[in-house]
């Protein structure tokens, strides 16, 4: 009895330190996920040009892979990660505008919104659920990542529509995978640090949102 | 061939550059998981292939 108390009580720190980067993750992710619609609807407004996507993906990459991580365990490391996430939602508007054009696109739209709100809710709650470590995962996700990112290279120059559906439907599973790989590691202390943590599933989001929105948009559309 | 496209490709040559090394030791470091590990993987995403194939019903 004394034994089990004793497991119990050399858990419990690091349960609740666990638990506390679950819930500040949970909570960072949310505020700029809404901070990024914000800057979405500003550039909305705007009206900016289709090349201010491309110009806020690869500022906010650069920002997020060279400058974020030597900041992460600072107060610094917050705001940097308001303007990564920012500078995505602002490069977003220029896309939302062109579908939100289209004669259905406010469908297109809100159905790719809300499709990857239930998957991201729907593999959190089943990592949550059943405490599974997908540690296994990484590798696999990582190599399929480099030959989605390869074939995305191609299709650059080849612009064949079918192999562009193709990608982005990888793109989800890539993502999805990451989804259960990412929350599984928060909750085994793999990562102890929320604002990485919040980083990689926000940028998850971002793409099963616009990979679902281009395959919505292709299956979708009356053109 | 327009700028954005050229702009486009080297910044994905730029992104699977950096990525690479990761990707590498990623491979070498990553535990083998079973087949019970990975039906657990397959599931959820058997559903998510289901529910986007509801989703472009719904368009």
């Amino acid at each position: 009895m004394n034994q089990n108390y004793s497991a119990v009580a050399q858990r419990s720190p690091s349960a609740l330190a666990t638990s506390k980067v679950l819930r500040n993750t949970y909570l960072l992710l949310s505020l700029t996920l809404l901070f990024s619609g914000f800057t979405a609807v500003i550039s909305m407004a705007m009206n900016m040009p289709p090349m201010t996507y491309l110009i806020s993906v690869i500022g906010a990459m650069v920002i997020a892979m060279f400058v974020l991580p030597r900041f992460a365990n600072s107060t610094a490391g917050i705001g940097i990660v308001f303007l990564v996430t920012g500078m995505l939602g602002f490069g977003l508007g220029p896309i939302l505008s062109m579908y939100a054009a289209l004669p259905n696109g406010g469908n297109i739209i809100m159905l790719s919104l809300g499709g990857t709100g239930v998957i991201f809710m729907g593999l959190s709650a089943y990592v949550l659920a059943t405490r599974k470590d997908f540690s296994f995962l990484g590798g696999f996700l990582m190599v399929g990542f480099l030959l989605v990112l390869i074939a995305a290279l191609a299709n650059i120059f080849l612009a064949i529509p079918a192999m562009s559906l193709m990608i982005s439907a990888v793109v989800i599973m890539i993502m999805s995978g990451f989804i259960l790989y990412d929350t599984s590691r928060i909750i085994h202390g793999g990562e102890t640090n929320y604002v990485l943590a919040t980083i990689g599933l926000y940028m998850t989001i971002f793409n099963i949102f616009i990979s679902l929105l281009q395959i919505l948009g292709i299956m979708g559309g009356d053109d | 061939m327009d700028w954005m496209k050229i702009f486009s490709a080297l910044a994905l040559v730029m992104f699977i550059v950096f990525l690479f090394p990761r990707a590498r030791d990623m491979m070498k470091n990553t535990p083998k998981g079973s087949s019970s590990d990975w039906m657990s993987f397959v599931i959820p995403i058997i559903a998510i292939v289901l529910f986007i194939m509801l989703l472009i019903q719904l368009v």
